[in-house]
């Protein structure tokens, strides 16, 4: 076999992935290449590349899912080789052959083994051939209803309907018995249809509360085959991973070494080449199915990093020149215990509805036993195009116990102003018992958070006064930076013998009314509906009726108020004047509440229209918004067709108010 | 440094007893103001109906939060238009002080439409005026939240309409001084006081309550038999499209005052300020609040008015002037919150020698621009066959040149007695100090009830000697009572005060603060350029 050295490396993605990549190339000396969108400009994994190549406006069906740009852009820069990272074109067996053909080192395994584990029906006949225990199913080309009804009785009730091409959740149904069988197919067939362009399904046995484990494996061309352990990533929402770690807690290291063989053993039987995943599921009895194979970096791969001490992309650029991984299975071990959490732009309080918007501060934890996988930073506009991912969290601890403290305190120190993330759901999730004592499976997060309430009301109370604490404060500051010189000795003092301000915050819609009346110079009496605290003003800190409460990052911008306490993040915002909003809702200019396309305009010039009415739907983040009518009156001026993109904020449509 | 070394043992029976009696005088302040606050929160449930503001939620909405503030003529009208001090009101239905909006010092002026629909009282015009003198020599925006329901008919009096006018020149006035006259209308605005928005620069008008009309529906019934409603004579709308009086139409109370806010804001008012940066100070070696325990509330107990200067500067760092040179007329330097000032105080009347220095030293801060405090606490200039012949009348004529005429800030304090022409040598009422506030125990006149009385007694015994007549005891002693009484219910400075003969009344432990504020105040004012112009902003 012959070696060919890769000088430079485009990476076809984004975000933290493409940083990350970036990253050990640099370190290993290869050149980076980087592609972005416009709506990527001036991201850091554009910055950070050597060259950086534009390659569309935003969306990605034109940017970084278009095979030909990227692969232009590769040739035109004179790389010799294209990383996929995870996602977009990663698991495209067509964009590794296009690869080939155009004479670059496509980082991954061959067109044919993404082909064969793609499909996760030829997959598990091709598993089963090779021995491999998988759930007892059904993964016919007959896709007849009958031929399901004859395989769902075989394999018995509760199963899962899977899409055959599918990942990431979709395509995907839990069919409890007979009767929801036929309604099961139908709605899983027509998802993967959308989603993956085909409609095959597979079925599977439902295992009840499985963990989800999945073993890392790895590759040479010179026939070293194995594996760097596992990882857990039981902690899944909609099948979408939230904490992963490794290794897994109730792994013994016999099943380990069970499993890792069979791994092994899978890869080798189409001999596969470079990283790879099998997951599995494994049940409470400790037996253990073949899932799927992933045959591309993990996005959970830090976890493996940093319990084996090995850089896993560096060892794809080495797979992928032609040399050999270097060390034997016998030199694989596993030290210590490491939790990884992802970081999205959601907001948990509506139902993990992604979000978009500017990110006003961005900050990550200096401890050195947490790692940030980061793709962001602050000043940057999270657009709708892509992955509401923003970076994971990965702690390093000797044992399980420490990895989770450090996490947990890693993540306190982390934050996002701007935009809402999970990262307050992520601190309940490390601090819940079950996951605490390891005993978390894929049921978790729905048993013990299904029914999520929007915070503890002790904790929205607690918010509130900080907020009205924090504002005062930061006025105050303000007037002083205003004025013509005050001496400090007589802030908060005033004649009469107090000071009283009204605020008003808004929270979510919600208009609260906080009076402050200032008794001391760093002392104030805090009034809302619930009650009144006694606040005290320290240095990073303040002292509600006695009860210390540290203030980890406040931002006042403009009317915004953004702040992180231990272990929750806040945004509030300071209304001047309650009828300023209710003119501002009712204007008659209806602006575009995110960046979407405008999918349907029903409204037309001259057209009379009644508050409430719908004018125009605009899809953003794969979700329909509709815009309504705010204003009796008639339509006066459209901006925008059919079909066009447009950005938040942007003015489509005008109403000429009704006078009265 | 020449630290003041205090005598005062804090916490010993006269300490104590001083302040509590102290305390006493500063709560009786504090229950007039409450009994304002709480008459005007009467009419809480009108203002709510009507989706305004009360008015003191229009002052805490219109200042910056935590910022300072003083309140100015806080006891006007006391014992003025009700003379039972059970019942009567302080404040003469408007709040007014200097304080800060959108970082802008400046003087705020909110009409308290919850006592009697915020009608003027005896003593209204006479406020506004002293509040649109004070915002001219200190170059202060004026801010006015207007809502009054205008002059009680039944109260009528020519001489209030004749003062009246000089509201309307004030406007004027600081119009063409290059200072920015701001009025928010949240309510009616009535005949004469129509001209409260008419001569502002800024006028802000609140949709459906906000009006300004030179009469109301009822004066127009009457005068032409036309009917109109009082919405359409002069409603904000109207103005802001029909004549022009409204800049600005705002949505509500709040939103009107946050355009009055950005209003300010937009003049970019303290770029025009040159640096007047304080010293870097530390506090007094003994609290201010020790003050209220340093000072008999009767002016008759003597102490050490070094005591008071030593609670109130710096460091308790003072230069003692000429002490041993009329000994009872206390000058020294020092400085409060980094700013150099001269201090004069008394340790009882003024003899010719401390006359002369006082003089000498009014001149020496003159010469320094060094604004000077005046710590009132004098019965008066010394009397009798040595003062007369060592030229008491000359010397003390010297010291009410020179306070009158010094060009530097003058602020003064009603700390005890400030009787006869000692009142001004010591800057009183009438020498145009740029502040003059008074503690809840002062006592101010021409002399002290006794001592009147007692001038009275020697009078009547005379005059019976003439005639030769036996004094009627008992005749005497009720003249003395009366004459006592008639004195000494003038001389409070409750009465004082409602009589608008001073700026307000404040909590003695905050005079510090007070004077820290006004030394501020002066200081920024007089180094803000202002851009005049010969007639004002003519309203188009």
């Amino acid at each position: 076999m012959t070696v060919t050295k890769i000088n430079k490396v485009l990476i076809a993605n984004r975000g933290e992935i493409a940083l990350r990549i970036m990253k050990t190339a640099q370190t290993v000396g290869i050149k980076t290449v980087a592609i972005y969108t416009e709506a990527d400009a001036g991201s850091p994994h554009q910055a950070f590349a050597d060259q950086a190549v534009l390659i569309g406006e935003g969306p990605v069906a034109d940017s970084y899912l278009n095979s030909d740009k990227i692969i232009a852009a590769a040739i035109d820069c004179g790389a010799d080789a294209i990383h996929p990272g995870y996602g977009f074109m990663s698991e495209r067996s067509d964009f590794a052959q296009a690869c080939k053909e155009a004479g670059l080192i496509f980082i991954g395994p061959s067109p044919q083994d993404i082909e064969l584990m793609g499909n996760k029906a030829a997959a598990k006949r091709k598993m089963i051939e090779a021995g491999v225990p998988c759930v007892p199913g059904y993964e016919g080309e007959d896709q007849s209803p009958d031929a399901f009804k004859q395989a769902a009785k075989s394999i018995g009730f509760p199963l899962m309907v899977k899409a055959a091409a599918g990942g990431g959740g979709k395509g995907m149904r839990l069919v409890e018995s007979e009767d929801e069988l036929a309604t099961g197919l139908e709605l899983a067939r027509s998802e993967a249809e959308n989603a993956f362009g085909n409609g095959e399904l597979i079925l599977e046995k439902a295992i009840t509360r499985p963990r989800h484990v999945e073993v890392q494996i790895f590759a040479d061309r010179l026939g070293n085959t194995l594996h760097l352990g596992e990882r857990d990533c039981s902690v899944q929402r909609r099948h979408q991973k939230v904490v992963e770690e490794a290794p897994c807690p109730v792994l013994t290291s016999d099943l380990r070494s069970t499993m890792g063989q069979v791994a092994v053993e899978s890869a080798k039987s189409i001999a596969y080449e470079g990283a790879g995943t099998v997951e599995f599921l494994l049940a409470e009895d400790s037996s253990f199915y073949f899932l799927e194979m992933n045959t591309r970096l993990q996005v959970e791969h830090p976890v493996t990093e940093e319990i084996t001490g090995r850089d896993l992309v560096a060892l794809q650029f080495a797979v992928a020149e032609g040399r050999a991984l270097g060390f034997e299975q016998s030199d694989v071990t596993l030290s210590g215990h490491a939790i990884e959490v992802r970081l999205y732009a959601e907001d948990p309080e509506q139902d993990f509805l992604p979000q978009t918007g500017d990110v006003k501060d961005w900050q990550t934890s200096k401890d050195l036993d947490v790692r940030t996988d980061e793709g962001i930073q602050t000043g940057q506009n999270l657009s709708p195009f892509y992955d509401p991912m923003l970076a994971k969290i990965i702690a390093y601890g000797d044992d399980r116990e420490e990895a989770r403290h450090s996490l947990i305190k890693g993540l306190k120190d982390t934050w996002l102003f701007g935009v809402k993330t999970n990262r307050d759901f992520l601190i309940e999730i490390l601090e819940n018992e079950t996951f605490a004592e390891g005993q978390a499976t894929t049921a978790f997060l729905q048993e013990e958070f299904g029914d999520r309430k929007n915070g503890k009301e002790e904790t929205a109370v607690r918010a509130k006064i900080v907020a009205a604490a924090l504002l005062y404060f930061s006025l105050q500051e303000n007037s002083l930076e205003k004025s013509a010189g005050v001496s400090e000795t007589l802030l908060g003092w005033g004649s009469p013998g107090f000071l009283i301000s009204q605020l008003k915050l808004s929270q979510n819609g919600d208009v609260h009314t906080v009076s402050v009346r200032q008794e001391a110079p760093d002392g104030v009496t805090i009034s809302l509906e619930q009650g009144s605290s006694y606040v005290e003003y320290l240095e990073d800190a303040l002292r509600i009726d006695g009860t210390k409460v540290v203030i980890k990052s406040f931002l006042h911008d403009e009317d915004d108020l953004y702040f992180a306490l231990d272990a929750t993040t806040h945004h509030f915002r300071h209304v001047k004047a309650v009828s300023l909003l209710e003119a501002g809702g009712s204007s008659g200019q209806i602006t575009a509440p995110m960046h979407g396309n405008i999918m349907e305009i029903t409204a037309s010039v001259g057209s009379k229209i009644k508050a409430g009415e719908r004018l125009a739907v605009l899809e953003a983040m794969k979700m329909q918004h509709e815009l309504i009518a705010d204003h009796d009156g008639v339509v006066s001026e459209i901006y925008m067709a059919a079909g066009s993109q447009v950005k938040a904020g942007d003015l489509l449509i005008s109403i000429a108010l009704n006078e009265e | 440094m020449s630290h003041f070394q205090s005598k005062i043992q804090v916490g010993s029976d006269s300490f104590q007893q001083n302040r509590a009696d102290m305390l006493a005088f500063v709560e009786k302040m504090r229950s007039l103001e409450r009994r304002a606050a709480d008459k005007s929160e009467e009419r809480r449930a009108r203002f709510e109906e009507r989706g305004q503001l009360s008015p003191r939620e229009r002052l805490a909405a219109l200042l910056d939060p935590g910022m300072p503030f003083l309140e100015l003529f806080n006891m006007a009208s006391y014992l003025v238009d009700d003379t039972n001090p059970e019942t009567s009101l302080p404040g003469g239905s408007m709040i007014t002080g200097i304080g800060f909006v959108s970082g802008v010092r400046s003087l705020v002026f909110v009409d308290d439409s919850g006592i009697n629909a915020g009608a003027s009282t005896a003593m209204s015009v006479e406020k506004a005026l002293g509040c649109l003198d004070i915002a001219l020599k200190q170059k202060l925006p004026f801010i006015h939240c207007v809502e009054s329901a205008g002059a009680n008919l039944m109260a009528y009096t020519v001489g209030l309409w004749a003062r009246g006018g000089g509201m309307f020149a004030g406007l004027a006035k600081l119009s063409a001084a290059g200072i920015p006259t701001v009025t928010i209308l949240h309510g009616p605005s009535t005949a004469g006081g129509a001209y409260q928005p008419g001569m502002s620069d800024y006028v802000i008008g609140v949709k459906k309550n906000g009006m300004a009309m030179l009469a109301g529906a009822a004066l127009v019934k009457a005068a032409t038999g036309e009917v109109a409603k009082d919405h359409e004579l002069g409603g904000a709308e109207m103005h802001a499209s029909v004549t022009g009086l409204v800049e600005y139409l705002a949505e509500d109370d709040a939103h009107g005052i946050e355009i009055a806010r950005e209003v300010v804001g937009r003049l970019n008012w303290n770029d025009r300020v040159r640096d007047h940066p304080a010293k870097d100070f530390i506090e007094p070696a003994q609290s201010s609040d020790e003050i209220a325990g340093v000072v008999p509330v009767n002016y008759r107990k003597p102490y050490d008015v070094r005591e008071v200067m030593a609670r109130l500067v710096d460091g308790s760092d003072l230069l003692a002037f000429k002490p041993d040179y009329g000994p009872a007329t206390v000058c020294v330097q020092a400085s409060i919150f980094g700013r150099a000032c001269g201090l004069i105080g008394n340790n009882g009347p003024i003899d010719p020698n401390g006359a002369t220095k006082a003089a000498q030293f009014f001149q020496l801060c003159d010469q320094a621009d060094m604004p000077i405090i005046f710590l009132n606490n004098t019965t008066g200039y010394m009397v009798g066959k040595v003062y007369e012949h060592a030229g008491m009348i000359k010397h003390g004529s010297k010291m009410i040149q020179a306070v009158t005429n010094v060009r530097v800030p003058k602020i003064s304090l009603y700390i005890g007695a400030s009787f006869g022409a000692g009142n001004y040598g010591m800057c009183g009422h009438a020498f145009d100090p740029d502040f003059l506030f008074t503690w809840p125990s002062a006592q101010t006149g021409v002399m002290g009830g006794e001592q009147a009385a007692g001038t009275m007694e020697q009078v009547m015994v005379n005059s019976a000697k003439r005639k030769g007549i036996e004094v009627d005891a008992e005749k005497m002693a009720k003249q003395k009572a009366a004459i006592t009484a008639h004195f000494d219910r003038q001389s409070d400075a409750f009465y004082t005060s409602g009589h608008l003969l001073d700026h307000g009344m404040i909590d003695p432990r905050d005079t510090r603060k007070v004077l820290g504020f006004c030394l501020e105040t002066c200081a920024e004012a007089r180094s803000r350029h202002l851009s005049p112009n010969s007639f004002g902003i003519a309203r188009m």
